[in-house]
């Protein structure tokens, strides 16, 4: 077996569909977060892929601006989750629903 | 060496996935947390398979360094204990598999049938100066702008975490 690009673009598959079944299936506010950052990272491993395989340097250019902004989502994201659970006392999104109408 | 290299980085970038999302262990947060981190080094492994030395090391030092250890800092702050076994809804669960499911599905036969499989030659070399040429000259603009963006996230999430706002 040669490695080439389809294995890679698989394996990144699988792992954003592993990132997508966690924010589906779990509770947590964190854990939810967890699985977003395994989705980014997938799409960050498909690009790499490319970015080798099509001898283009952009992909990559592209995954150093993704993680920055991936870096100042989370740490706002964190904020929000640390002030919401000062107000609520809870991280479970089944206890968030104010907004449910 | 490099294919078995790519399988055993690959395999265990997808199991420490697969224990983030849903260990049947334990359902901890910082279970998930630290396989999560694991999961970031056996991804930067496979960016060095793929000659993207810099992307390794901005993986390793930002995500399982800095991110991670923000992610585990705010677990022990909220003092989480682990999630509660509550009563799923078991028509939503079944949905959300099916879902996933689905877009994994249609995104295999994509992958499977666009004829990239006999694209096998990895051109890109030496990609660290290239990156960096690049960064700093066509991309300059959008380079100067994310550093905004990162002061603009440091100055929201001051505000946020005061205790009251006013």
């Amino acid at each position: 077996m040669h490695v080439g690009l389809e294995h890679y673009l698989l394996v990144s598959a699988a792992l954003f569909a592993l990132g997508l079944l966690g924010v589906i299936l779990r509770r947590n506010l964190l854990v939810l977060y967890m699985g977003l950052e395994l989705m980014l990272n997938a799409a960050n491993l498909a690009l790499v892929a490319f970015s080798r395989f099509q001898n283009n340097i952009q992909g990559q250019v592209m995954v150093f601006f993704i993680i920055t902004v991936a870096a100042a989502e989370v740490s706002v994201g964190l904020a929000l989750i640390v002030a919401l659970y000062r107000k609520r006392q809870t991280a479970h999104v089944e206890d968030l629903t104010s907004l449910k109408f | 060496m490099t294919d078995l290299l790519f399988i055993v980085f690959a395999g265990l970038a997808l199991l420490c996935g697969f224990l983030t999302v849903a260990n049947p262990f334990t359902r901890s947060p910082v279970a998930s947390a630290l396989f999560l981190v694991l999961t970031m080094v056996w991804l930067s492994g496979l960016f060095v398979l793929l000659h993207a030395f810099f992307i390794a090391a901005v993986q390793i030092l930002v995500y399982a360094g800095a991110v991670m250890v923000l992610f585990l800092f705010v677990i022990m702050m909220l003092d989480l204990r682990e999630e509660e076994r509550r009563q799923w809804n078991r028509f939503g669960v079944a949905a959300g598999l099916i879902a996933v499911a689905g877009l994994l599905g249609i995104t295999v036969l994509t992958v499977v049938r666009s004829g990239i499989s006999g694209e096998t030659e990895a051109t890109l070399e030496g990609t660290t100066p290239l990156l960096g040429t690049a960064l700093f000259t066509q991309y300059l603009l959008p380079f100067e702008i994310v550093s905004v963006v990162l002061l603009v996230a440091m100055v929201g999430v001051i505000l946020l975490s005061k205790r009251e706002l006013k």
